[in-house]
């Protein structure tokens, strides 16, 4: 308790004299989880999900958040996502404690500073790859991102696909186009659903290489949630989750 | 908490919200189009009918001179004083006088006979618009002789040609042409009495003018200007008052006309309405469903960080686009319809129709379609802004305890209030819509209990060892993303509406159904005098025709009503409200009298008294909705002026009389024994059995007794079966937008809820499940909720116009169950079919496109 009310008191110092002008990482921590816990209610009966659960992620640093099915991977992640509200504890992201927020204020948080790329990739299927991609920026407001788009889906190798609608594309090329949505916004810090999870090995290989290269050409912060520990073993540090607890939280030396 | 370092509360982008809707329907520009043609029928409806009202008031008050025909009319069916005829003789700047009475005319040349309104005109009425005839100078012409004007029906039927003649009474006329239209007539009244001139001068020959006849006096003036008329009735109101005279002027035809109309055009709004109230439904319900396909998509932008505020707005752009498309098709196929309707409508109206687009009810059209298509989405728009971000990377995500949203209650309070407020405009009347409006609401939540009572039944009812198909047809009802509520509010609620305006139609017209088989008589003679009385009987035992009955008939007035005249009650009317008014004391009274009741009459209060009492009491009965009229109790005690003798009598009985029936039926009807030395004549009932044979009677009865009517019960059947069609068509017509909306509803209920058990049925058949187990399932699932939603629908119905028809229309309730039965098999077959149909897909391509589709 002493270490997290020191914490956040250094994160709001750092947050006052570190005013940031770019989207880019100045915080230590970009994500700081103390004391999370959700608990679920159901006709009487409750249901803990995640127990009491601290962590913080270093910014510009990639975490994988692995386990069995069950054992509260996803729901850590839409937590740390600010896709939902924890029962108890908090969750900061990039300085902001996101606990206190609306639905409608986590959402521009999440406009700001957050990419995703889901396992079934869920790309809008009314809009064409192209603008897919460019949805983020448009939620911001900003214009003349056409380039900027094409470009990033250049990147991922479908530039001559732009104009094509989801139902068009392989599932390898739609995990491509979500990769590129992702890091269309800049985001601060980036959360992968099971990234490969739909897809073969052969395009999960490629899907990762890409999704690494990405990240480190951007700087972002990449979090993980993934079964496979082959994938998991490409980030630099494993949390390992079981039955709704940290069991395990490992530095991993690529060295 | 940490300061934010970028504004939080972004503004709204409207531009970009506009072309999200745009992107975001791409896929589902077909669904939205079944969304759309939901409302266009019933707008198109209400437009057409809200067109046609303007239209037609527009023309009212332009031709309403040429309804009455002169600035004033006065009309009396008494004779006059001597004061009154020398006031008649001054008012206005140009007179003209009429006397009309009904009798029979004969067509010497082709041997017929048949009843018309005979109008003796003197001078130049009418003073605005003209008789028409053919040929045009006839109408001008006509009174310069021994010269008739003769309805053009009636020169058709009897093949008879200017220069034939006509003889009415004891009078022959040579036709100077045929009568095309008459100020005022409709095309309906002309069918039913049609109408014949000649010059007044003419009139005393005839003979007609006799006691028993029923003459009417018009005196026809023409002034000025407005205010002249309205000067000299101020003046003379007392005068006219007093010797019972009625007036109409160019005002007061324009009111009655247009109150006339009224009940029309309410019948015609609210038949539109109800097919708008179905078109509610289609929206309400797909959108519902479109907004449940969309929650991936809604999720994912939320998760890239759209706000609660403007995923709403994204689909309310669509909805509020969608709509308004919808309100113009439906103005403009409205406005091409309204033509429609003066053709339906032509021989009912008295004005000449002159149709124009009616830009304020385009207008009307237009909003009401844009305020259903938003109202009745919003229940589903507004559940957008709960949709949770967590939808995206949970296959399928509940919140724990959904949230209460006060707004919705909101909505759901402004749709009560619309349709409140809008059965209101249409009825002006607060009560009658309230009934409508707790019909419709308790309706709904009737079917969504008998919905939710169906599914509990099934659940625990389906008994294990039933064959795999059918258990898995009647378990779909029940199951997750099952939409048996849905399906079963729009289905049941659209069923209701059709059978009850079907229902309703049945009563409206079983209303006006004539009956002559009681007596089995098909010739009724009228106003026989009492010397004509033996040779008429005699005449027709010659032709070996039964007399069937003979009903005598007394001409009276009431004179006093418990020991009070008329003069006395005018007194004390206007210190005690509600007494009794003078009107009681007016009008001339046919009575009867008679020892035993008529087959058309029931007796309802009191004891028929069949001959006078030993004391000499005269125990008379009333029938029951005259006796209320007058404010008169059993017991009361009424003094008749019978042509001069002032005849003491007591109420002794209330009688219900069925006027439908083509019969002599009286109001007032006494014992035998008092009036049989009165003053009085005759009618005779008989039966013709062929129709050759009732021609050469009526000629005969005619040369011996000119004076005597003979009505013929086959014509006025026929005629009045001509009428019923036409309403019945005017019905049908309007009666059609409902049926057809519904079945778009229908439609696009059903193909809303494909996408449930698609996936489902191609998971069947990629494990093997063949085209006919699939076809079994979903007929089975479509066809069972069909049939019990149909049910539930008719059996509301059936309260529904038993209500209608007991409350408001007072009429006998006797639905037919042969058509319910159609409806009850038709409906569920046509859902059956519908639901098969939009799953053919699923039976047609192989299951890996469908499911690639379908992700």
């Amino acid at each position: 308790m002493l270490y997290a009310s020191l914490q956040n008191s250094i994160l709001a110092f750092q947050n006052h004299y570190f005013k940031q002008d770019s989207n880019y990482i100045t915080l230590e921590h970009i994500l700081n989880i103390r004391n999370v816990s959700k608990i679920y209610e159901n006709a009487g009966h409750k249901l803990t999900v995640l127990d009491q659960i601290n962590f913080s992620i270093q910014t510009g640093t990639t975490v994988a958040i692995t386990g069995p099915s069950g054992s509260g991977k996803t729901t850590l992640l839409g937590l740390c996502a600010g896709l939902d509200r924890s029962s108890s504890g908090t969750v900061s992201l990039n300085g902001i404690d996101l606990d206190h927020l609306t639905e409608d204020e986590r959402a521009a948080v999440r406009n700001r500073y957050v990419g995703f790329i889901f396992q079934n990739f869920q790309l809008l299927p009314t809009l064409t790859a192209l603008e897919n991609v460019m949805v983020p920026l448009e939620l911001r407001g900003e214009r003349n991102i056409k380039k900027h788009a094409l470009d990033l889906l250049d990147k991922v190798g479908l530039a001559d696909r732009s104009g094509h609608y989801p139902v068009q594309l392989s599932g390898g090329e739609q995990q491509r186009v979500s990769l590129a949505r992702a890091f269309s916004n800049q985001p601060a810090i980036l959360f992968a659903d099971e990234p490969t999870g739909n897809l073969d090995a052969e395009t999960s290989d490629k899907v990762i290489k890409l999704l690494f290269d990405l990240n480190k050409e951007a700087g972002t912060t990449l979090v993980i949630v993934t079964h496979d520990l082959d994938l998991a073993a490409k980030t630099n540090r494993m949390i390992k989750l079981k039955g709704g607890v940290v069991v395990a939280d490992l530095e991993l030396n690529h060295a | 908490m940490p300061e934010l370092n970028f504004n939080i509360k972004r503004p709204i982008n409207y531009s970009w919200l506009v072309k999200m809707a745009w992107r975001d329907s791409r896929k589902n520009r077909s669904r939205l189009l079944l969304f759309m043609s939901s409302i266009i029928l019933g707008i198109a409806a209400l437009v057409a009918v809200y067109s046609f009202k303007a239209n037609l008031q527009r023309d009212i008050d332009e031709q309403a001179k040429t309804l009455t025909g002169a600035d004033l009319i006065i009309q009396s069916r008494r004779p006059l004083s001597p004061a009154v005829t020398a006031l008649l003789d001054t008012l206005g700047l140009h007179r003209a006088k009429e006397k009309n009475f009904v009798s029979m005319v004969y067509f010497p040349k082709g041997e017929g006979s048949r009843l018309v309104e005979v109008k003796a005109l003197t001078g130049d009425y009418p003073f605005y618009g003209s008789i028409e005839t053919k040929p045009v100078a006839a109408a001008k012409t006509f009174k310069k002789g021994r010269r008739a004007l003769v309805d053009h029906t009636l020169m058709l039927q009897y093949q008879a040609k200017p220069g034939d003649s006509i003889k009415i009474g004891n009078l022959s006329f040579a036709i100077e042409g045929s009568l095309e239209s008459v100020p005022g007539q409709t095309g309906i009244t002309s069918m039913v009495t049609p109408v014949v001139y000649i010059p007044l001068e003419y009139l005393e020959q005839t003979g007609l003018m006799q006691l028993g006849s029923r003459i009417q006096s018009r005196y026809f003036y023409q002034y000025k200007d407005v205010s002249g008329v309205n000067s000299d009735l101020k003046r003379h109101q007392q005068l006219l008052d007093k010797e019972q005279l009625s007036y109409e002027t160019v005002a007061t035809k324009k009111e009655s006309t247009s109150r006339a109309f009224k009940n029309l055009n309410q019948f015609l709004a609210l038949s539109g309405f109800i097919a708008l109230l179905l078109g509610c439904i289609g929206v309400g319900t797909s959108i519902q469903v479109y907004i449940k396909e969309k929650l991936g998509a809604i999720a994912t932008l939320r998760c890239l960080g759209l706000n609660a505020k403007e995923a709403f707005l994204i689909y309310l752009i669509q909805v509020g686009v969608i709509g308004l498309l919808g309100a113009i098709a439906g103005a403009f196929l409205g406005t091409v319809l309204q033509f429609l309707l003066p053709v339906v409508l032509k021989d009912f109206i008295p004005v000449e129709l002159s149709m124009g687009v009616s830009w304020a009810a385009i207008g009307q059209g237009l909003a009401t379609g844009l305020v259903i298509s938003v109202l009745f989405a919003m229940p589903s728009l507004i559940s957008v802004r709960s949709i949770s971000p967590l939808n995206a990377i949970r296959a399928s995500f509940e919140e724990a305890k959904p949230r209460r949203d006060f707004l919705k209650w909101l909505v759901y309070l402004l749709i009560i209030a619309f349709v409140y407020g809008f059965t209101y405009l249409q009825m002006n009347n607060g009560m009658q819509a309230l009934a409508f409006l707790v019909g419709i609401v308790l309706s709904f939540l009737l079917l969504i209990g008998q919905a939710k009572l169906l599914m509990v039944i099934l659940r625990k009812m389906i008994p294990q060892r039933m064959a795999y198909v059918w258990r898995q047809g009647f378990a779909n009802l029940y199951r997750p993303n099952n939409q048996t509520m849905l399906l079963s509010v729009a289905i049941g609620l659209s069923t209701l509406f059709i059978v009850t305006l079907y229902l309703v139609q049945g009563v409206l017209l079983n209303k006006v159904a004539v009956s002559g088989s009681e007596t089995k008589s098909n010739m009724v003679l009228f106003d026989i005098q009492p010397a004509q009385k033996e040779p008429l009987v005699k005449l027709l035992k010659a032709e070996h025709l039964p007399v069937l009955g003979q009903v005598p008939i007394v001409t009276m007035r009431i004179l006093e009503i418990n020991g009070k005249t008329a003069a006395q009650y005018e007194d004390t009317t206007a210190k005690e409200p509600g007494n009794r008014t003078p009107r009681a004391f007016s009008g001339e009274i046919r009575a009867t009298y008679q020892a035993d009741l008529r087959p058309t009459e029931l007796l309802t209060e009191g004891k028929w008294t069949g001959t006078t009492t030993e004391n000499g009491t005269v125990f008379i009965s009333l029938e029951k909705a005259y006796a209320d009229r007058i404010k008169v109790k059993i017991g009361d005690s009424i003094v008749f002026d019978v042509q001069g003798l002032p005849l003491k009598t007591k109420v002794g009985s209330f009688r219900s009389v069925n006027w439908n029936t083509v019969q002599p039926n009286f109001r007032v009807a006494f014992p035998t024994g008092v009036l049989e030395q009165a003053p009085q004549f005759y009618v005779f009932m008989t039966n013709v059995p062929a129709a050759e044979r009732s021609a050469d009677l009526q000629s005969k009865v005619l040369r011996q007794f000119p004076n005597v009517s003979i009505v013929n019960l086959d014509m006025i059947v026929k005629t009045i079966e001509n009428l019923l069609d036409k309403i019945n068509f005017v019905i049908r017509f309007m009666a059609g937008f409902s049926m057809a909306t519904g079945w778009i509803v229908l439609l696009s209920s059903v193909m809303s809820s494909k996408g449930q058990r698609l996936k489902e049925s191609v998971l069947l058949r990629t494990m093997g499940a063949s085209r006919k187990q699939i076809m079994t399932i979903t007929g089975l699932e479509y066809l069972f909720l069909g049939f019990i939603a149909t049910a539930a629908g008719i059996i509301l119905a059936l309260l529904g116009s038993w209500a209608l028809a007991e409350f408001a229309l007072q009429s006998n309730y006797a639905p037919e169950l042969l058509p319910l039965l159609v409806f009850l098999f038709a409906i569920p077959l046509l859902v059956m079919l519908t639901g098969l149909y939009s799953s053919r897909s699923v039976l047609n391509q192989p299951p890996l496109q469908i499911l690639r589709k379908e992700s």
